[in-house]
């Protein structure tokens, strides 16, 4: 019932209500639920071993619950139970994942890299026939300008830098047209200045898609965040706005103490 | 659409096809016997198993060059096709004069009165060429299915790739076998040889010869053709993404089972053709082609021709095949150390193979030669 109220005020696209995962025993997610509403830009953060990862391979159907449920809300209270869809058909739901280290294809150019990322049948008779048409050409554009990679299309993209890198994977994501982008650590190996034109980005997709960012880098949470949630041992400490969770006692003890013991 | 890279790589195509289909099975008819020009039938038979080991490199290449996917079991699906090619050739024997039987003589051996049912369709050449492409394509359908869903990769599906070759080879080794409630022959240890007739012609004849070589390279041109136009299509692309990082392609809502089992699977029809057009030339088959080393020689061949690359494995295993013969016959002792060493130092030194080569040595090159011409240019100045 309290569920139902809060889909009613809020239009939320993705639920998750609580969901446990155990591995061997220990308990990686712990009666977690989360929501998120459409359009909304999502940082979350905790400690290592707070359960982030596992989150997202939830999300992404890479591991299944033992316990709760996953629902993406689609429109016109269309649901999928996310529970249920294989691997390769996250991304044809609209959820796109950014993995932590950058994962590109290396021996193809930054185009075909987009290209293989659009959203067009993926069989195989359809790859095998393929013919590249105006809109997809005028896609791949698109997205080069908002990554900002318009000046090496033709790179291949294991000669790009690490940031460049980054950037061209948040782009194979745009290229699907994504309801939600799941963003792991974006900033990870950026220079101070890639690292803020990153946060440029992220903010400019923010409306139009959902969007969940795990980060540590606590200065590039500030310049992004609007709402923060904070995993602990699985499961939500604390959410609300940056300031917010940046003064709660709880949040400072199990994490930002840690840091600030450290420095 | 175009499918070749280059200009030159298609004059090379037309022209590696004008020398092998025409040229050289023409200097085996026209030119007399005692000139320079004369190409003996022998020497067809053996550049016919040479181009047969070289699109078998080009199946494995298909595998590991393009997908990532290491595989050992590209003999089996060689000797497989060859296997199934060689049950229609023994069927073609005729009846033996000295024991006075029609079936196949190990068979007669080992106490068979009448030919078994499995066999019997094999008398058919149209179905016999259906089986050479079905058996290796089913196995690789069956053992690819269950491997690709496992989520099997790296170096353990190399590892069970070989425990197949390892299990069939020795299944192949006994007189009979039974698998699935049917028995099987397939000769044991001595395997299929003596063929007498190949579709209606005397398998010795020279131009029955003629006819085999050219076949092998039409096919070798085929594949090569095919391996070029799905590299230009969308599909060699995810092929290669598959390649470097199949997370990412799942996650761009492809389904890598699908796409690896599909190459898996062509990959063996293409070795089990390939198999079929050996068995004629050499005139035997048994379960030494399906050996576990058998498969690394392949492995060796796309290693040192260039591995990722459509020229490197039709180099590697001719080259490495012709060193064999040599040094098989100038060293037989030592020549599986000198296979292993090539190998070593292929791959400590040669990361691109022999086609990689002019590339890497290109900086050396480059300056020798800025040194000739700073020499020379120096000279211009001083002499006015």
């Amino acid at each position: 019932m309290v569920l139902s109220l809060i889909h009613k005020s809020t239009p939320l696209i993705l639920s998750v209500d609580g969901v446990s995962k155990s591995f061997d025993g220990f308990k990686a997610i712990n009666d977690l639920s989360f929501y998120l509403e459409e359009g909304e830009l999502r940082t979350v953060i905790g400690p290592n071993g707070a359960g982030k990862s596992t989150f997202m391979d939830l999300i992404t159907a890479r591991t299944r619950p033992d316990e709760g449920q996953i629902t993406l809300h689609l429109e016109e209270g269309h649901d999928v139970d996310l529970r249920r869809v294989r691997e390769h058909q996250v991304s044809q739901l609209g959820i796109g994942r950014k993995f932590q280290n950058p994962t590109v294809y290396a021996s193809h150019s930054v185009y075909d890299n987009l290209l293989l990322s659009l959203n067009n049948n993926r069989g195989i008779w359809a790859s095998l026939r393929f013919k590249e048409q105006k809109r997809d050409r005028e896609k791949i554009f698109e997205v080069m300008k908002a990554i900002r990679l318009q000046d090496v299309k033709g790179t291949l993209a294991g000669a790009l830098s690490h940031g460049q890198k980054q950037w061209l994977e948040i782009g194979m994501l745009l290229a699907q047209d994504p309801k939600i982008m799941l963003v792991d650590e974006p900033a990870a190996g950026m220079s101070d200045e890639e690292t803020d034109r990153t946060g440029e980005l992220l903010l400019g997709l923010a409306g139009k898609h959902s969007l969940i960012v795990i980060e540590h880098d606590m200065e590039f949470v500030r310049q992004i965040a609007s709402r923060v949630t904070v995993l602990h041992q699985g499961s939500v400490l604390k959410e609300g706005d940056f300031d917010t969770v940046r003064s709660d006692e709880k949040v400072v003890e199990v994490y930002l103490g840690r840091q600030a013991r450290k420095h | 659409m175009n499918i070749f890279d280059t200009k030159k790589e298609l004059s090379g195509f037309v022209l590696a096809g004008f020398i092998l289909m025409g040229l050289l099975p023409l200097s085996n008819t026209i030119v007399p016997e005692d000139s320079i020009f004369h190409v003996a039938g022998y020497q067809l038979s053996l550049w016919g198993k040479y181009i047969t080991y070289a699109v078998l490199a080009m199946s494995l290449n298909l595998l590991w060059g393009y997908t990532g996917l290491l595989c050992l079991c590209q003999s089996l699906f060689f000797a497989l096709g060859g296997y199934a090619f060689g049950m229609y050739l023994m069927l073609q024997v005729g009846v033996d004069p000295v024991y006075n039987t029609a079936l196949p003589d190990f068979m007669d051996f080992l106490g068979y009165s009448e030919l078994p049912g499995y066999w019997k369709p094999f008398k058919n050449p149209v179905f016999t060429m259906l089986a050479v492409m079905a058996v290796p394509g089913l196995v690789a359908f069956v053992f690819g299915f269950l491997a690709f869903q496992s989520r099997i990769k790296g170096v353990y599906f190399s590892i069970l790739t070989q425990a197949l070759t390892y299990a069939v080879c020795l299944l192949f080794f006994q007189n009979k076998f039974t698998l699935l409630w049917v028995d099987f022959t397939f000769g044991g240890n001595n395997g299929f040889t003596d063929f007498k007739k190949i579709l209606g012609a005397n398998i010795n004849d020279a131009s029955t010869t003629r006819w085999l070589f050219i076949g092998s390279t039409a096919f070798m041109l085929i594949v090569y053709a095919l391996i070029s136009i799905m590299l230009k299509t969308k599909f060699g692309k995810v092929q290669q993404a598959i390649r470097d990082s199949e997370n990412r392609v799942r996650f761009s809502g492809y389904s890598t089972t699908t796409y690896k089992l599909f190459i898996f699977v062509l990959s063996g029809v293409i070795a089990g053709i390939a198999g079929a057009f050996y068995v004629p030339q050499v005139g035997i088959i048994n379960p030494g082609e399906m050996t576990a080393a058998k498969s690394l020689d392949v492995v060796v061949w796309v290693a040192l021709g260039g591995r990722g690359t459509k020229f490197g494995p039709i180099l590697g295993a001719i080259v490495v095949s012709m060193l064999k013969s040599y040094a098989t016959r100038a060293f037989p002792d030592s020549w599986l150390i000198i296979l292993g060493a090539i190998f070593i130092l292929v791959v400590l030194f040669m990361p691109n193979g022999l086609v990689g080569l002019p590339k890497q040595l290109a900086p050396w090159i480059n300056r020798i030669r800025g040194k000739e011409r700073r020499a020379n240019t120096r000279k211009t100045v001083t002499a006015p």
